[in-house]
């Protein structure tokens, strides 16, 4: 693993976050939608926090498409889930919001299991990697599972 | 009933979520590594490519499915309900897909990991 690639893998955790935060922020401003009113929808995109959102998802799904390039899916998924615990980490030590010792235990699991997944190596060979070209190349594809 | 509607709601987003993440996975690994491809031939090689693999539009619309789904299961089920239990149950999915359909090596590590992260997104969710 190099360090480009954590920053990508970092990438993911933080653009998603950001872009669900101001999405959900954006659609609160404009208030409830219903299944009978779609055109709505539409136009929230004209909402700047809808259209930073939106933004910042496709760069959440570019880092998550090269990410998915070089790692296995039971790599990747786990990194995903560490936006939870950024979120709490934010609201605690960024607005001083109280968290429950539940949503506490909650991060510490997150962490562990990411923390177990990442420890070990981001591609394991199969059957149909031993044929592609592109990935053979790849160190990666050469750690040993620990 | 409307409980029996969000839970078939929340079993179609697990689903639809985790073929789309499967799709979407094995798209790229036939794509090959990005940043490599980007040195060598540029980013419209990289989009080019990426676009040109079938299984990735097919990715995308699964996902796409997962996300109307999850705005469906949200009018009928409580936002404590159906976020967590979807969340949390697409991770164990998505383990268990990954080593029957993308052969991965799912060892004991990622499963923990699953379970782990499974509980800790249920804990942190209530």
């Amino acid at each position: 693993m190099t360090f480009r690639k954590y920053l990508v893998l970092a990438g993911i955790t933080v653009f998603s976050t950001a872009g669900d935060s101001l999405l959900a922020r954006g659609m609160k401003e404009l208030g409830g939608f219903s299944l009978h009113n779609l055109s709505g929808l539409l136009l929230a995109i004209l909402n700047p926090w809808v259209t930073a959102g939106i933004i910042l998802l496709l760069a959440f799904f570019a880092c998550y498409m090269s990410a998915l390039s070089w790692a296995d899916l039971t790599y990747v998924l786990p990194a995903t889930s560490l936006g939870y615990v950024l979120v709490a980490l934010v609201a605690h030590f960024g607005f001083h919001e109280v968290i429950s010792l539940t949503r506490w235990l909650g991060i510490a699991l997150i962490a562990a299991g990411v923390g177990s997944v990442a420890a070990g190596p981001s591609l394991t060979p199969s059957h149909q990697r031993q044929h592609s070209r592109h990935v053979s190349r790849d160190t990666v594809s050469q750690e040993v599972e620990s | 009933m409307n409980e029996i509607y969000a839970w078939a709601a929340i079993g179609v987003i697990i689903l639809a979520s985790t073929t789309g993440d499967v799709l979407l996975s094995y798209s790229m690994k036939r794509v090959g590594h990005v940043g490599e491809l980007w040195k060598r031939r540029g980013a419209l090689a990289v989009i080019g490519r990426v676009l040109a693999t079938p299984t990735f539009p097919l990715g995308l619309m699964a996902m796409g499915i997962a996300f109307y789904s999850l705005l469906f299961g949200l009018s009928w089920g409580n936002l404590s309900l159906v976020v967590p239990a979807s969340a949390s149950l697409t991770f164990v999915a998505n383990a268990v897909a990954a080593r029957i359909f993308l052969h991965e090596r799912v060892g004991r590590r990622r499963w923990i990991a699953a379970l782990l992260v499974a509980g800790g997104v249920v804990l942190m969710a209530i």
